[in-house]
This record gives structure tokens, sequence and C-alpha cells, in this order.
């Protein structure tokens, strides 16, 4: 579904991803961890070219996203994204966050979007919320409002860099809930995260990254429990 | 002193008209310089140094020099250079439209550059181009914010249109001249005029701080 080949990321003379390779299949989850500054989501913000490669090829469904013939924003539409900080359109109500991008950019008809939308509020749990603006909701409805309108674009994939990491404590449950709903789904997700016990329960392979290199990929059970790396394992006894 | 009320109700139907150009050339000049000042304030927020040279060459021309001297520029060079000969109202309209595309560029550049770039990243996450983006998610939001300086630009417009009365487009201080000139009085007609003007910005300020309020609660 992905393939990442000697991707490398430069910010000026700051090399922040050296030459990763990764890929990662249909309906995978794969959860990216490491310590900040480690590259983690400079990595996710690549596969959906928010920052610009400076080597390398990414490849989703086939298709060479850095090369310049391909339409950028053709693929973004297959490419769902979900912010540490949500980034909601604060000047729209919930459901237009939701209806602006299918109306708009695949030039859905309005009434086909608020169903499409109304139905996505409702799995995600906020469909009382539909015609509330976003500064009245709790930071967990945000993100639930925020995966549900990258959803509204039907995408293949989903990217979720840190969605949990700006949240309250006690409403973390109800985005990780989402998250697993849609996992169960059968979604495509890379998720960068510091929810280990999510990176354990839902994870179909877990990503340990420092110093813009991938250091170990597992499944979670051995990563976690047998880690082979030092750094891997310094890391991990500092969190758990 | 002895203030003479009479003279002001003599010149009163042409005050009237004045006023009206005055406002007509506000108006003109805050609906041209909006729409020229957005073009160029997106265009010296371009990537490319070289493309948006040219408009921080005119932000810096056009607020670097004296409105009067524009005026006088456009009415005795650029409009006869066009037209063959010279026509006041155009050359004010044109001036003060030049002049305020200038200012609300930079206020348009401040706005759009006040927005958090989580909503750009956002909008082009979920496949909207630049331009969509710009228009539905960032120019929304940052003309909210833009409105007080914007407000702040539209009552200087009004209070530097009074500059065309030197080139003979009869607004407000044009007749306020031409009433101090017959009757050598100076009282009566400047503070006329001023009485104008300030009723002009009032009203404006008032509109103004109701759109601030009633998109503040939206």
């Amino acid at each position: 579904m992905i393939q990442i080949q000697n991707l490398k990321k430069s910010f000026g003379d700051n090399e922040v991803l050296k030459d990763i390779n990764l890929n990662i299949a249909p309906q995978e989850v794969v959860v990216v961890i490491g310590p900040s500054g480690s590259g983690k989501s400079t990595l996710l913000r690549c596969i959906n070219l928010l920052e610009s490669i400076t080597d390398g090829h990414i490849h989703i469904e086939g298709k060479d996203i850095t090369d310049k013939k391909n339409n950028i924003n053709k693929m973004r539409q297959e490419v769902g994204m979900v912010f540490q900080h949500f980034n909601l359109f604060p000047h729209k109500t919930v459901i237009e966050n939701l209806m602006m991008a299918p109306t708009k950019v695949r030039k859905v008809s309005p009434e086909v979007a608020r169903n499409k939308g109304l139905e996505l509020l409702k799995k995600v749990g906020l469909e009382e919320k539909a015609n509330a603006y976003p500064s009245s909701l709790s930071g967990g409805q945000k993100q639930r409002v925020a995966i549900a309108r990258a959803l509204a674009m039907e995408p293949k994939i989903m990217l979720f860099d840190e969605p949990t990491s700006a949240l309250d404590p006690e409403v973390v449950g109800e985005v990780l809930e989402v998250m697993k709903q849609l996992a169960k789904e059968g979604m495509t997700m890379v998720v960068v995260t510091h929810e280990m016990g999510f990176a354990r329960e839902v994870g179909d392979r877990v990503i340990f990254m420092d110093g813009g290199y991938v250091v170990e990929a597992n499944v979670p059970k051995e990563l976690f429990e047998n880690p082979q790396h030092e750094r891997t394992q310094a890391f991990l006894s500092k969190i758990l | 002193m002895d203030f003479r009320f009479d003279i002001i109700a003599e010149y009163a139907p042409f005050l009237l008209k004045g006023t009206l150009l005055t406002i007509g050339l506000s108006i003109a000049g805050i609906l041209i310089g909006t729409v020229l000042g957005l073009l160029i304030g997106l265009g010296k927020m371009m990537k490319n140094k070289l493309l948006a040279f040219p408009f921080t060459l005119y932000i810096t021309f056009f607020r670097g020099t004296p409105l009067f001297v524009q005026i006088l520029l456009v009415h005795f060079g650029v409009v006869p250079l066009f037209l063959g000969e010279t026509n006041a109202i155009y050359a004010a309209i044109i001036a003060l439209s030049l002049n305020s595309a200038a200012y609300i560029a930079e206020i348009f550049r401040a706005g759009i550059e006040s927005i958090d770039k989580g909503q750009m990243e956002a909008a082009r996450s979920l496949g909207m181009t630049h331009v969509q983006a710009m228009w539905n998610v960032i120019l929304p939001q940052a003309f909210k914010r833009m409105i007080p300086p914007l407000g702040n630009e539209f009552i200087v417009l009004i209070k530097e249109s009074s500059l065309a009365a030197v080139i003979t487009a009869p607004e407000i201080m044009y007749w306020g001249r031409a009433m101090a000139g017959q009757y050598y009085k100076v009282w009566e007609p400047y503070l006329t005029a001023a009485l104008i003007y300030l009723v002009l910005t009032i009203s404006l300020s008032f509109l103004l701080n109701r759109l601030e309020r009633r998109l503040k609660t939206e």
C-alpha cells in the first residue's frame, strides 16, 4: 500500500530523516514510536507531502507521489490526516467541517455530503454536535470530529500525528476507541503516538525511530518484551 | 466674531453634492483598493522572491510617497497619458485606489499570516488546492481579524479624499475652499467641512463596530 524507499528529509543543514525504508501493507496498522526529535512526525508528514521530500521515493498504491507528474491534491484525497492540534475550521460548524472537502474537492452534492457527514458523526458518537461550532467542543470531541472530517473524503489510508498528545488524560480513551474501531474495520493506518497501550493492543507492527532512522520494527509483543536494539531498550525502559 | 450661518445655508446644496462625491470617491477607493490590495498582498506572499519583488516595490512606492504627490502624478501625468485629457474625478479615484491598495495589501498579508498554519495543512491534507484552501478556510478567518485595521484604513481614505480638492474634483473641501474664497471667511467653510467629515467617519466606525460584533458572535 505504501512503499517508502531511501527517504531523506532535511530542514536546511539539519537532516531529520536519514534513509528510511518501510513497506506498509493494506489494512495494516503501523504504530511509530520514538523520542521527540526522532523524525516520526516528519515521516508522517512526508507521506502526505505536507513536507517536501529531499531525496528518495514514496509510492502509494504503486504511484510515486514524489513524481511531479502525479497530482498531489488527487493523492491527498486518498490519505486522511489527523493532527495533534485538531486543526478544525473554527469558522464552520461541525457538519460544515465534514462537508467542506467532499463538496469542494469531490463535488459531491451538499445533501449527500450532509448525510454522509451525519453518518460519520454518529460513528464517532457526536451526532448531536452537528450544528455546534468547534470552539464549544472538548478536546476529545474535537479530535473525534477531526477523524470524521478526514473519513468524509473516504481515504484508503489514515495518518495520525500524535492524536492524543494535546488531550486531557480523561478524554484520551474516547479518541483511541474511535481509532480502534477504525482499525477493526480494516483501515490502513500509520499512527505516531506515545500511547503504548494502544500500540500493543491495536498495532500490527511497531516501529521505533531514533535520530532519523528506523531503529527497530517488529510485532508489538516482540518489540516491547524483547527489544533487540540498545536504543530501543533504553527508550522503553524510560517510558514503560 | 460674527458667524455667518447664511453663507453656510447658501452653500448647503453644493456641500451636499460635495459630500455625495466624497462618499463616492471613498467607496470607489475602498472597493478597488480592497480588490487590488488582496491581489498585491497575495503577490507579495509568493514564495518565489523574484515574482514577489514587483509587489514589494509597489507597496514601498505607494506607502513611501505622499498621497498628494501621487494625486498630482495621476492627474497631470497618468490620466492624460491614457485619455488624452485629464479628468479630476477619475484621477482622484485612481490615486486613492492605488494608494489604499498598498496599505490594504499589508493588512491582508498580516491577516493571512496570523492564521495558524495548521489550518492550511488540514485543508491541503483533505485534498483541497492552495486556492480552495485560501478561499474557503484562510480568508474567511483572516477577514474577521482584518476588520479593525481595514476600518482604520477606510477612515483614513475618507479624510484623504479631501486632497482631491486641489485637482478640482468637486468634493467637500473643493466647495469649502470656494466658499472661503468668495467670502474671505475661515471658520464657516472649514468648520462645516470638518463637521461633515466627522459625521462620515463616525458613521463608518459605527457600522464597522456592528459588523465586528456580529461576526464575533457567529
